[in-house]
């Protein structure tokens, strides 16, 4: 039965966690998104029987994490971006073990102690690594409360079908706005251990060890090679984006999260004075929509690339273009939301429209 | 080393043995128990992992528990602990044992879980996680492996190091009032009330090697009845980095560490121990 529900973005992950069956979440209060940890406590163990531990940091939850995960229970954790970066040494753990968990950063404006405002600074932490080591992580990116709601589900889908950590990169404003989302119905609980699991030795199989500590130089690189094949298959397999009004664009932006939405309304403000523009908007940022971005780039005049940083999606959205055509950028750093008539202006800016 | 050579060396040693006329099944007091595997252990001659290992693992086996026991490795030398226990293992990050612990203990309660941690690991980097796993009253087993040193890292200063013992980064000796105290965790968590039993306990002669076991048999009957954290110390030696022979660091154990860090009951089920 579908329910539908005024929630804001944060309690609205929350309510997804606790109906798809998560059995465990371990994290630490930071603004904005300790109404995760709020919503989980009051509700999850009351209702499903999840085990919600409030750590006594960030290191310890992702800890905790990596050993909850490694008996191949459906585990999580969330935090905001300096709690994230706290967590890196052990989400590198976490990715080299192969242990599917969720992570979700609820990004805020950095760098430092940074602001506690939206933010998409996170992007180059989250996509190209973060802590030591060649892994990369699932990283999925919600525009709407509802895909904190779907990103949930897709995101553990991901983590076990992959064995690889999942994080969903939303931002300040998405964790505290309020929408109507449509919640799945409720997911039983179940535990079936993976054939790799820490859940006990039985008398008839070798014991299962989680390590990635790996002395041989050539063991690590065959472990270092399997990841990487892993990686290119998840690249194959499990690209997403969204397009909109791209087919006739002239000038496509390209955004992620929140912006894209912003960039929606910037389209149909252009299209209204006449300049057609379009959204290209990447769902999973790794795996990235090289591809698709290429062959859009064979139509148009040109990108702008439109994001709450300095510029890092921007580099993937170049490699993606490979000089087929121009890329432009307009950012908004430290907590700032850019306006559609703002982006409207970057493009009449950088594009004149007599040459459209 | 890999797995294979190590077997491989292994069969080597016992085809040793086998020469030898007194090792036959009716002469057989001793036995490796189940729950170790086959591979060597990489410990150095006289070091007091292998012992420590040893009475972990005959306890697991003596209850039967083998298939519900979760060990959690640390990183120090006891990083490979994961290749001599024949249980399910996790190697954590360097001081998060305890933390890795309580997440396999929250989702499977019903299962045995114990950490195996050195002093680096336990009462420096790790300080926090193991002072609030023990303030939560994790229902889990924290075994605390303390020789005063690092030794994976070849033998520099721990938070454990005794006054004026020297370390390559002690080299003239540890100046307290430079380097600070050794730490006393172990009298620190007794204190907390989610610690259900805290102790200290040496495997440097063969009475001390029984006490230890039984306080490690102790604490998974407590795991069992879910009284909360069990702490065992074991103050050990560790011949390469103090430079020592086998015999000389157990002589030196006695005569330096154990003073200082006194073997016994910091916390019992009946209150204070000894
Ligand atoms: S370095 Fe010290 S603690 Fe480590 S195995 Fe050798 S003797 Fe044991």
């Amino acid at each position: 039965m579908k329910e539908l529900k005024l929630m804001k973005g944060n309690e609205a992950l929350a309510e997804a966690v606790i109906r798809v069956g998560c059995d465990g979440y371990f994290g630490y209060p930071i603004t904005p998104q300790s109404e995760i940890l709020e919503y989980l406590s009051k509700e999850a163990y009351v209702r499903t029987g999840m085990i919600v531990l409030q750590a006594e940091s960030e290191i310890a939850s992702i800890n905790m994490i990596y050993g909850a995960a490694g008996t191949g229970k459906k585990v999580m954790t969330s935090s905001s971006s300096p709690g994230i970066s706290l967590m890196q040494e052990g989400i590198s753990y976490i990715a080299c073990a192969e242990l599917p968990c969720l992570l979700v950063n609820v990004v805020r404006g950095g760098p430092g102690l940074g602001t506690i405002q939206p933010s998409q600074g996170d992007y180059f932490q989250a996509v190209k690594g973060g802590g030591h080591g060649d892994y990369k992580l699932i990283v999925i990116a919600p525009s709407t409360v509802q895909e904190m709601v779907d990103h949930v589900k897709l995101g553990f889908d991901l983590a076990f079908k992959w064995r690889n950590p999942v994080m969903i990169l939303a931002d300040g404003a998405l964790g505290q706005m309020m929408e109507k989302v449509e919640l799945f119905e409720q997911i039983q609980r179940s535990f079936n251990p993976p054939s790799w699991a820490t859940v006990g030795k039985p008398k008839n199989r070798e014991r299962n060890f989680i390590t990635s500590l790996h002395m041989e130089p050539e063991a690590m690189e065959e472990i270092n090679k399997h990841l990487q094949a892993k990686y290119k298959k998840i690249e194959e397999e499990e690209i997403r984006f969204e397009k909109y009004m791209c087919d006739d664009a002239d000038i496509i932006l390209t955004a992620f999260g929140l912006v894209a939405r912003i960039c929606k309304k910037t389209a149909m403000l252009a299209r209204e004075k006449g300049i057609k523009v379009g959204v290209f908007r990447p769902i999973t940022l790794f795996p990235f929509p090289y591809d698709e971005l290429n062959k859009l780039a064979d139509n148009v005049k040109g990108f702008l690339d439109v994001e709450m940083n300095a510029g890092q999606m921007l580099e993937d959205v170049k490699l993606a273009v490979n000089g087929k055509t121009v890329v432009e950028f307009h950012g908004r750093m430290g907590g700032i939301v850019p306006a559609p008539e703002e982006i409207l202006h970057k493009i009449e800016e950088k594009f004149s429209v007599e040459a459209l | 080393m890999n797995e294979k050579t190590m077997l491989e060396e292994n069969k080597h040693f016992e085809e040793i043995i086998a020469e030898e006329s007194i090792c036959t099944n009716e002469n057989l007091v001793y036995e490796k128990p189940e729950t170790l595997t086959d591979i060597p252990m990489h410990y150095c001659p006289g070091c007091g992992h292998g012992v420590a290992h040893r009475i972990i693992a005959e306890a697991i086996a003596e209850l039967g528990i083998q298939e519900d026991t979760i060990g959690v490795a640390p990183v120090g030398c006891s990083v490979f602990a994961y290749n001599y226990f024949n249980i399910d293992m996790t190697e954590a990050a360097h001081g998060r044992a305890s933390a890795a612990a309580t997440g396999i203990k929250r989702v499977l309660p019903e299962k045995y879980v114990f950490s195996y941690q050195g002093d680096g690991d336990l009462a420096a980097i790790g300080t926090g996680e193991t002072i609030h796993t023990c303030n939560r009253g994790e229902n889990i087993l924290i075994v605390f492996i303390n020789n005063g040193i690092y030794g994976m890292t070849g033998g520099q200063m721990a938070p454990t190091t005794l006054p004026g013992m020297k370390s390559t980064t002690s080299p003239f000796g540890r100046d307290v009032a430079m380097m600070g105290y050794p730490l006393k965790i172990t009298d620190l968590i007794a204190t907390l009330p989610g610690v259900y039993y805290a102790t200290r306990c040496a495997v440097n002669t063969p009475n001390n090697v029984r006490k230890a076991k039984k306080a490690i048999l102790n604490s998974f009957k407590y795991q069992k009845e879910k009284k909360g954290l069990c702490f065992v110390e074991i103050v050990t030696n560790c011949p390469s980095n103090w430079k020592m022979t086998p015999l000389e660091s157990n002589k030196w154990l006695e005569e330096n560490m154990l003073p200082y860090y006194p073997l016994g009951d910091l916390k019992t089920p009946n209150g204070k121990g000894e």
